[in-house]
């Protein structure tokens, strides 16, 4: 009963405000689902963030299947949802031909480009907040071997590992970097047990601090790390607060603040490529009470140094993503 | 073995068995303060209740035949193959590989090709299980789940490195060619003056798909090969003692198998997507294991499960786009007619033979 309510709720809207749509924004979460306590999660904080602070609903839906994709959007779009938000790359080629069937309808994208007139699309610069958690890595480490742990083994994740390298070899040339993906399967996101072996395997190669680049799967390095009694560093949300004092930082991408944005935007929503990076404070490096410890001063202003040249354009981080290849290993 | 009669063993079971399933079903949803009724309407309308709901339902319904159907024909030689997963894999990768190869002028070209490839592609990945089980005796079960992940990690190095377009963030090859696009049912049944949605993603994989089915009938019940493959799975020595050659057997069966489950990626891969992208399968292959199950190994019985399996992933989708109801409970809710149907046969079936055997009894 309550969705035939929304559906003529929806478009009784509609015939009053005739143009000036007043409907609801609806969320789209990627398969991992929305409590990946990482990126899809982050997505959930912020539209949650919207409707505690404005007291109005939303509609969602985590998928289950490819083909549910175009499924979800071509049903959102048609019961009048506005504007509709996505969050994951996988979207991309669907939304370029629902978008051009629904022009009334705003969509927002996170992390792909969409050229499409009502499009937004959101992509954020991570290889610059992993460069300067690659720098913080180099700094703190004892040893000179830091490591990496991916996700799945995907286009992203080497973007990451590729900014975090050039960021470990910018404070310390001779540093070592020891790099592993979880595994080739989407179970690659959530598999801490494996994260956990990865992150031993690791420390017994002399790593000493270790960066999480892995959904679920970092929920584990980060246990086994502080277990261990190494340093790790978290990823898209701040999770310095899992292991207070043995967590060194968070690579925080700020998917929350996108979602956010898209929703407090409405159906006004403005559309164009929307990327944020280190300048837009989209990505960047979380300091803490729970890390306050770890990091020091010469630490903070060696990256805040990094950080003003990388906006202001004097450090170029390489992009893995613009010609599939990395020039530090 | 007639204890029932055969009208008990095909209809009445399967019947039971989902109506426990639904019951629990609806406990379940109880249990999380939603309506059962409405949910169960929202299920049946979302899933049937017009033809873009049909498109989606006999769109599922598609790939559980084929993963069914090759699960069934392993099975009549009693082999377990549960490779079907990582067989369509590799069928997507065949049919990528064709599709993208050339600028196909007409659909009518490409789908003959894109129907071998994938045929070659599955069955080249269940021939080598296949071999080790009919020579060396490594069993089936384990070498096909092994050769599950080296498939998903064959496809991972492939469309990661290779196939993917310089510059894209998607793990996935380029857009098939326009002449590669398959007619989907609203294309086909415009002609008959009958609108089919336009949206729906069902398309000419659904009548191929029927016509495996026709031809895995004739296949196991009315050739040499099937006879032989039916007479293997029963006993072997007796088989041998025949003059039948087990390696013969379990590689033919196992072929035809893998191409079947290879043959899934022309709908989900050509049909729906037009482009390969990693995790396309979606654990169509184990369905396809409960699908044959329920069907009882006959193209006719897994005809309907797919189309039931077919109904229950459409309806959950539904669920999920307009309730509350949390996507795992939905899971839980597919879970459980896969439990009672597949799983727990037995439950069902004993209490049912001993009334069969007492009403006998009485008779006599």
């Amino acid at each position: 009963m309550t969705l035939m309510h929304k559906i003529l709720g929806t478009a009784a809207a509609f015939a009053l405000s005739a143009g000036a749509a007043l409907s609801e924004p609806a969320m789209i979460y990627d398969l991992g689902g929305k409590f990946d306590k990482s990126f899809n999660e982050a997505a959930f904080a912020g539209a949650e963030k919207w409707k505690a602070e404005t007291g109005e609903t939303y509609r969602e839906i985590e998928l289950q299947s490819e083909a549910q994709r175009e499924q979800a959007l071509r049903r959102f779009a048609e019961a009048g949802l506005n504007p509709i938000v996505m969050a994951g790359f996988a979207f991309g080629s669907i939304l370029e031909e629902v978008a051009a069937d629904y022009p009334d309808t705003k969509f927002a994208i996170i992390d792909m480009v969409v050229d499409a007139p009502n499009v937004r699309s959101i992509v954020f610069s991570e290889h610059e907040g992993s460069y300067l958690a690659g720098m913080m890595a180099a700094m703190a480490s004892k040893t000179g071997t830091v490591g990496f742990i991916g996700g799945m083994d995907i286009p992203l994740i080497r973007k990451f590992a590729c900014g975090y390298v050039q960021g470990v070899k910018a404070a310390n040339p001779d540093a070592t970097v020891i790099q592993n993906m979880t595994g080739t399967t989407p179970t690659a996101w959530n598999d801490p047990v494996k994260g956990g072996e990865l992150t031993r395997a690791q420390i017994s190669q002399g790593a000493d601090v270790i960066y999480a680049a892995a959904g679920g799967t970092g929920v584990g390095v980060l246990q086994t790390a502080a277990d261990e009694g190494i340093l790790s560093i978290g990823v898209d949300s701040n999770q310095n607060y899992m292991h207070p004092g043995q967590v060194l930082t968070s690579m925080v991408k700020r998917v929350d603040v996108a979602v956010y944005d898209a929703f407090m935007s409405g159906a006004d929503l403005e559309t164009g490529i929307f990327t944020l990076g280190l300048a837009q404070d989209g990505v960047g490096y979380a300091v803490d009470d729970n890390n306050a410890a770890l990091v020091n001063d010469d630490m903070i202003a060696a990256v805040e140094d990094a950080k003003a040249k990388i906006i202001s354009g004097e450090i170029v981080v390489h992009d893995y993503m613009t010609d599939n290849t990395c020039p530090v290993k | 073995m007639d204890v029932m009669p055969k009208w008990a063993d095909v209809v009445l079971i399967p019947v039971i068995s989902l109506v426990l399933a639904a019951l629990l079903s609806t406990l379940v949803i109880v249990a999380i303060g939603e309506d059962p009724v409405a949910a169960v309407k929202l299920m049946v309308t979302g899933a049937l209740g017009s033809t873009y709901a049909w498109g989606y339902t006999l769109y599922y319904a598609t790939n559980f035949i084929f993963t069914g159907l090759a699960v069934a024909v392993a099975f009549h030689a009693r082999m377990f193959n549960i490779g079907g997963e990582g067989q369509a894999t590799l069928g997507g990768l065949g049919v990528a590989l064709i599709c993208l190869a050339l600028p196909w002028p007409h659909w009518a070209l490409a789908l003959p090709a894109a129907v071998v490839g994938a045929a070659l592609f599955g069955a080249a990945w269940a021939a080598i299980p296949a071999w080790l089980q009919a020579k060396r005796g490594s069993h089936i079960v384990i070498t096909t789940i092994m050769f599950n992940f080296i498939a998903a990690s064959v496809l991972n190095y492939l469309l990661v490195n290779v196939m993917r377009p310089t510059g894209s963030m998607d793990p996935a090859t380029a857009k098939f060619p326009p002449g590669a696009h398959l007619p989907t049912l609203h294309d086909l049944l415009a002609p008959f003056g009958i609108a089919f949605s336009r949206a729906a993603p069902a398309n000419i994989s659904f009548l191929i798909a029927v016509v495996a089915c026709v031809l895995v009938w004739l296949l196991i019940w009315r050739t040499r090969l099937g006879y032989e493959i039916r007479a293997q799975g029963h006993s072997e020595p007796a088989a041998v003692y025949a003059g039948i050659r087990p390696v013969r057997i379990i590689m033919a069966a196992m072929l035809v198998s893998g191409a079947l489950a290879g043959m899934m990626a022309i709908n989900n891969v050509m049909g729906e997507a037009e482009r390969l992208v990693l995790n396309s399968v979606e654990g169509a292959g184990f369905i396809g294991i409960a699908v044959a199950l329920m069907g009882r190994n006959h193209p006719f019985g897994v005809f309907l499960a797919a189309i039931l399996f077919g109904f229950l992933y459409q309806g959950g989708a539904e669920l999920a786009l307009w309730t509350n109801i949390p996507r795992e409970l939905i899971v839980v809710i597919q879970a459980l007619v896969i439990l009672f149907t597949g799983a727990l046969d037995n439950m069902v079936r004993m209490p049912l033979e001993k009334l069969f055997l007492a009403l006998r009894k009485d008779r006599a």
